[in-house]
């Protein structure tokens, strides 16, 4: 097809001549400020190239006139914020809890170190304000399976529950209907009983035998009134505060095959001293002993 | 009237009967990814809608998402327009007959659909936007490779003496994407017959090469191959001459060598050495022009003819979408600054960025292209309804804003609030306190993402009358091989 050059009676550009498909194009130069843009972006590029680390060599590279590094720049950032607090936090690994407590500046870091610490670790079982879930402890009651002084906090914390350390907190409830020690009809009465405990028994209903029951299989760990024992983590059962809460068939469940639950072992993840600012946070959230 | 015109030639059949599938798949796939993408807002949105059957929890129907959109939706439209273009330009009717068209589209949609089950079924190789496993993207392979020998076919049988632009944009995007997949799918399988495999690199090389593809998959797959889309419809709907021929040399060759290069601006404050991350940020920054250059010459092509913006609902949408080019490739650069990136990676800005090229740019020069095609093809004089077209277009336009602005601001207030520290030196907020903060954004992302959708069915319900109506243009005529009567010389 032969070419031919026209003029475009709009713009008054020439085309190119060429046309496909009824396009043609118009033989425009470049605008000005585009390469002009275009080669200062380049410039640009290549001043990077001087300044920051950029090229190749082996099994080096050209590390640039400014000696940058992202690892080192970012480095420098977390090592800014440790120092706003890093000697209070040397303290309070060092001092015991008593003398963190009297010292308002330590607190001051420690109950801030431990609400982020908590928030990033603790929240998604606990729940936002420690107020827990269906088989995560509340933390912001007076109810404790092992403790809610500062000292069993920070054990707790520390070691984890049934987490597999050598110093966790373990405790096994035994399989009481699983394993055949009692049968369904004493679990229902047991647990009859139990309801009673925390004052959801039903009026009219007989917990004699289930009280008999109680006394011969519970009592031991659970206490004779139900009020726990924490030296072996058995829950209160007189209490409003239940991990898996307070109704009848889970209460059946739980005596038939109970659940263990776990907690990590923070001792892993987290330092000394951020695990005191927790135990100290954990503490001020409403049932601190 | 030219001469060149006037001279009688000999009339080509063209293969529209392919093109025609593809248009509709396009559009089948459209309304598939855009609901999928409201439900999966839905659940970032209501998390509890992921505890559904696990086929449709958000790690298994995300990639069905942006599969179907990127590849599904995008891929039908590209590889639909791409024989439209080619065959037109080139005067030359597509090389390989029915038998290898027929295959391109029928093994084009069982890839699609073999990975989508593949997704819920729970096989993914985790590399984003490459998620299928090896066996699937074999079969890719054969039928990329029958694709680019249809194409390249046709253009050597050509009876133009000269190649015209779009075709330059589409064929770098079938090689390039050709080898972006081969590469980043080099893989041991467990066995011949298990779908699960390794990949050949490990660590820091791996990750590379995956944002080497996925870089590029947004280069040369949703930028080149979609700006060969523009460089024929634009001209055509609006009736004018390309704006500067030199310029689209210039900045088809600074997109094409500069583009390869940037993939590793997403790996800032990676373990990817530091000498690389420069490349990629350097390499971004010097993208912008030559991405700039395809809006320029996009928009300036309607010099004398914007009027037109007001008669054709079509081509309103092309306009828009490289606007939406200029903004989503002006925003690019911007990010891949490495302390820039240090406030916006990972957080939604990046989602709100992709968007504005996803639905702004491809979505929208696909519905131009589409509405410009299914009257052509279907031999209507026009759409059923301008009105609706023109429904669709604001609904879209509103759904598109409301998509990317909750976006930017979730974005920059994630990034902002993952930073923040407080006078002793600790974090000010929990991850779950910015995911506490940027949920109501959350809900207005997903309402954009309705009204996208429901500017699709509208679209859907008027092409569909569009083809129901009677057949009002005989023959190839209507705006095929119309001349151009502005660049006619008087």
């Amino acid at each position: 097809m032969p070419t031919k050059i026209e003029k475009d009676v709009i713009t008054g550009t020439d085309t190119t001549g060429h046309e496909w498909d009824g396009i043609r194009e118009l033989n425009t130069p470049l605008p000005k400020w585009w390469v002009y843009v275009y080669l200062a972006t380049v410039v640009w590029g290549l001043g990077m190239f001087v300044l920051y680390p950029s090229i190749p060599l082996g099994t080096t590279y050209f590390h640039g006139l400014l000696g940058y590094s992202s690892r080192a720049d970012a480095m420098a950032g977390v090592a800014e914020m440790r120092a706003m607090h890093g000697k209070q936090m040397q303290q309070i690994g060092a001092l015991p809890f008593a003398e963190i407590q009297k010292n308002h500046d330590l607190m001051e870091v420690a109950l801030t170190a431990g609400r982020i610490t908590f928030a990033e670790n603790c929240q998604p079982c606990h729940g936002p304000n420690g107020e827990g879930r269906i088989g995560y402890p509340a933390l912001d009651t007076d109810v404790w399976r092992w403790g809610g002084t500062l000292d069993a906090i920070q054990q707790t914390i520390t070691h984890g529950i049934r987490s597999g350390d050598p110093e966790a907190r373990t405790s096994q409830m035994p399989s009481f209907g699983a394993d055949g020690v009692l049968k369904p009809d004493q679990i229902q009465q047991v647990a009859d009983y139990v309801m009673t405990l925390y004052g959801k028994g039903k009026p009219g209903v007989e917990v004699a035998a289930g009280q008999k029951i109680f006394a011969e299989n519970c009592a031991a760990c659970h206490g004779d009134k139900g009020q726990g024992n924490r030296d072996v983590g058995a829950p209160p059962l007189a209490s409003r505060v239940h991990l898996y809460g307070d109704a009848r068939e889970t209460v059946v469940a739980q005596v038939t095959k109970p659940r263990h639950g776990v907690m990590p072992n923070w001792n892993q993840r987290l330092t000394p001293a951020t695990i005191k600012a927790v135990a100290l946070y954990v503490h001020s959230l409403g049932g601190g002993e | 009237m030219s001469e060149a015109l006037a001279a009688p030639r000999a009339a080509v059949v063209y293969n529209d009967d392919v093109v025609k599938k593809f248009v509709i798949a396009s559009m089948f796939w459209a309304v598939v990814a855009f609901l999928v993408g409201v439900f999966i807002a839905a659940e970032l949105s209501w998390p509890a809608l992921n505890f559904w059957p696990p086929y449709v929890n958000f790690g298994r129907i995300r990639p069905v998402h942006t599969s179907a959109a990127i590849f599904a939706f995008g891929g039908s439209a590209l590889l639909g327009t791409s024989f439209h273009v080619v065959q037109r330009t080139c005067r030359a009717r597509l090389f390989g007959g029915e038998a290898l068209a027929n295959f391109i589209f029928w093994g084009y949609q069982f890839f699609i659909v073999m990975a989508a089950l593949s997704y819920v079924l729970g096989f993914s190789k985790s590399r984003e936007y490459s998620e299928p496993e090896w066996h699937i993207i074999v079969w890719l392979v054969i039928v990329w490779v029958a694709y680019l020998v249809a194409f390249t076919g046709t253009l050597i049988k050509r009876e133009e003496p000269h190649i015209y632009v779009a075709n330059w944009f589409y064929l770098s995007f079938i090689i390039t994407v050709a080898m972006l997949v081969i590469v980043n799918n080099l893989a041991i399988p467990v066995s011949v017959f298990a779908a699960k495999s390794y990949s050949a690199f490990s660590g820091a090389q791996d990750a590379l090469v995956q944002w080497w593809y996925g870089h590029n998959a947004v280069g040369f797959f949703l930028t080149a191959g979609f700006l060969g889309m523009m460089y024929y419809f634009i001209p055509k709907a609006a009736n004018r001459p390309i704006y500067s021929y030199r310029l689209s040399i210039v900045h088809f060759w600074s997109l094409i060598f500069i583009y390869i290069w940037a993939g590793p601006h997403h790996l800032h404050w990676t373990s990817l050495p530091d000498w690389t991350q420069t490349v990629g940020m350097a390499f971004s920054i010097m993208l912008w022009m030559p991405s700039w250059g395809g809006m320029i010459n996009g928009l300036m092509t309607l010099s004398g003819a914007w009027d037109k913006l007001r008669t054709d609902p079509g081509l309103r949408f092309s306009v828009t979408a490289v606007g939406f080019y200029g903004m989503a490739t002006f925003e690019g650069p911007v990010m891949s600054v490495r302390t820039v990136n240090a406030l916006s990676h990972y957080t939604d800005w990046g989602i709100g960025h992709v968007h504005s090229g996803s639905l702004g740019w491809v979505a929208f020069i696909t519905f131009g292209a589409i509405y410009y095609l299914v009257p052509n093809l279907w031999q209507r004089t026009g759409l059923y309804s301008n009105r609706l077209a023109a429904w669709h277009y604001w609904i879209a336009t509103l759904g598109i804003v409301l998509y990317i602005t909750a976006m930017w601001v979730a974005g920059i207030m994630e990034g902002l609030m993952w930073r923040a520290y407080d006078a002793q030196g600790f974090l000010q907020y929990s991850f779950i306190d910015s995911i506490n903060a940027v949920h109501p954004l959350f809900i207005v992302r997903w309402l954009g993402g309705v009204f996208f959708l429901l500017g699709a069915l509208i679209m859907v319900y008027n092409l569909v009358m569009t083809v129901r109506s009677p057949r009002t243009a005989p023959g190839l005529a209507g705006r095929f091989g119309a001349p151009l009567a502005a660049a006619a010389g008087e």
